[in-house]
């Protein structure tokens, strides 16, 4: 990491500290927020909130590792999540993860080459009467076939 | 994405056409803190007693109970914590009541914060359903200009409230309330052991409620029309409606109102299915029932839910299903105590051993053993409850599962 990038990490934790409050209620927001600009939260990261809210880095990382939609290693601009769980299931996941597989040539879990991309599933995103389902970043689509999923995909920058 | 919009949910959001007894009857924003504060704060409780409302998440714990122990606590500071991190599987109606009624929970909450003496109230919102987060933030920012929340809430001298929204992060445990707590302290989601319960020593430490979006959002309603109208719905034991997601096999999957103690066989013809098979009550934590038993009701007493129900056909592998179930447990369980960790996945692996015909039936019985251990000794309601589908599916469609595999042995 450059010098400038660290400076720039460290003035983001230190600004979302005096927003959220310098407390241990603060981290998980603090978290979201940086996991939303950088697609994760690095170890420098970790160590700068840690310092800030005066707590042990390793509890900075119990808390990422604990959830899901957190991460402590590089993620693509754009996280696709694709609904996994029994109802979207049975209506047609399977062939929609297919096809999506094809479409970017990554598995779930993985990142595209050009980090445009992360594949990933999701358990029940409370979508079951407009099944299938998948949230791209912070946005539902739903009613989904192969096809315009992949049409999404495509038109996600 | 022009083009893409008839897959994309909106982000405005509008009230659908709906219909029910007491949610989806008409409300007028505000209303019901206008009838709150003009009332005494036990008058409330008392309404909200005779009213018998329990909790909506599933649990069903009294409402008014947890009220009267935290309006009764000595202490500067109490919370308001609305639970709106719907994770079982199969479960959509905060999705509904927050983009289409916030004005129902936000009331709710407000009148809760009044009667328990509150200052502070928070929702946690799950990840999943950030897309929301605006909407509310703006509905809320309303309030605050229209003096419903804020310094001296509508007038009323000394009493301040004011409600702010913290998001989740895709964990499924974080539903349960000590979880979720812990969550909002900014440590990693563990459910912690009860007692102490919330009412006691919950947020930051302090006595704390914490409801369901939907127990907060029939607030409103029982303060304005009265404990014994609410009462009118129901049965005995289980007063009022409910909303129930129905998914799955069926015409007309969404959210709908209707009383407790609705059969599911009445059920499945509102929402046309007749040609169910089997009907999953109550999430992934809830249970299987088959054809035979569709005369059970919907109720606290009877066929218990949060909700969900999912509807499935003669088309339907029930092994499959199952699975599918004891895999989101296996993911979701947070690993701290060793039934809930350990027992889901020796469950999954019963499940996968039957799947390929490499299973004794004596090896069955001992895993339906340990499920009804780890009903016992988990630790909080998701290790309490995972066995549920285990036991009820193998229990109900034995015949299915178990006849089927017999024949492929053979072949």
């Amino acid at each position: 990491m450059l010098v400038y990038e660290k400076n720039a990490v460290s003035e983001l934790v230190s600004d979302l500290t005096e927003k959220y409050g310098k407390k241990r209620s603060s981290l998980l927001p603090i978290l979201q927020e940086i996991q939303q600009r950088y697609n994760y939260i690095s170890d420098f990261a970790q160590q700068e909130v840690a310092r800030m809210l005066d707590i042990h880095p390793v509890e900075v990382y119990g808390v990422i590792s604990f959830y899901a939609f957190l991460y402590d290693k590089p993620r693509g601009r754009n996280i696709v999540r694709l609904c996994k769980t029994i109802i979207c299931d049975l209506a047609g996941t399977k062939a929609i993860a297919d096809a999506v597989k094809r479409e970017l040539g990554i598995e779930f879990g993985d990142t595209t080459k050009d980090g445009r991309v992360t594949l990933e599933y999701a358990n029940c995103i409370g979508m079951c009467d407009h099944s299938p389902a998948m949230l791209v970043n912070d946005h539902v689509f739903t009613g989904l076939d192969p096809e315009t999923a992949c049409k999404i995909l495509r038109e996600i920058k | 994405m022009q083009n893409l919009k008839r897959n994309k949910m909106n982000t405005v959001f509008e009230k659908q056409n709906r219909s029910g007894p007491i949610l989806f009857s008409k409300y007028d924003e505000g209303s019901g803190i206008e009838k709150a504060l003009s009332m005494d704060r036990n008058e409330i409780l008392n309404e909200l007693r005779d009213s018998k409302l329990k909790g909506r998440g599933g649990a069903g714990f009294p409402t008014s109970s947890k009220w009267m122990i935290v309006a009764a606590a000595n202490d500067e500071k109490k919370y308001v914590i609305c639970n709106a991190d719907e994770g079982e599987p199969g479960t959509f109606k905060d999705r509904v009541l927050l983009s289409e009624y916030p004005e129902l929970v936000f009331d709710g909450m407000t009148i809760a914060g009044f009667t328990i003496g509150a200052e502070e109230g928070i929702v946690y919102l799950r990840g999943e359903y950030t897309y929301m987060l605006s909407y509310l933030e703006s509905y809320l920012e309303k309030m605050r200009q229209s003096g419903r929340l804020g310094k001296n809430v509508l007038g009323k001298e000394g009493f301040n409230f004011d409600i702010i929204i913290r998001l989740g992060s895709g964990a499924y445990v974080c539903g349960e309330e000590t979880a979720l707590i812990e969550s909002l302290e900014g440590y990693r989601g563990e459910p912690r052991n009860r007692p102490p319960y919330p009412v006691n020593t919950g947020f930051m430490g302090h006595p704390t409620i914490v409801n369901n979006v939907e127990t907060f959002a029939l607030i409103p309603h029982i303060v304005l029309k009265g404990g014994t109208w609410f009462c009118e719905n129901g049965t005995d034991r289980s007063t009022g409606s409910k909303l129930f997601s129905v998914s799955g096999d069926c015409e007309n999957p969404g959210v709908y109102e209707l009383p407790w103690g609705t059969t599911i066989k009445e059920l499945l013809a509102i929402v046309g299915a007749e040609n169910a098979k089997a009907v999953q009550v109550g999430g992934a934590s809830g249970v299987c029932i088959g054809k035979k038993d569709f005369n059970r009701s919907l109720a606290y007493e009877d066929a218990a839910t949060g909700g969900s129900i999912m509807i499935f056909n003669d088309s339907r592998n029930m092994l499959q299903i199952l699975k599918s179930f004891m895999e989101f447990f296996v993911e979701e369980s947070c690993g701290q105590c060793t039934p809930c960790r350990i027992g889901n996945v020796k469950l999954l692996e019963g499940v996968e051993m039957i799947e390929k015909g490499e299973f004794t039936f004596e090896y069955i019985e001992k895993l339906k053993d340990l499920g009804r251990t780890m009903q016992i000794a988990s630790k909080c309601g998701l290790g309490q409850t995972s066995p549920n589908p285990f036991i009820s599916t193998l229990e109900n469609f034995k015949e299915e599962i178990f006849k089927s595999k017999a024949e492929g042995a053979l072949t």
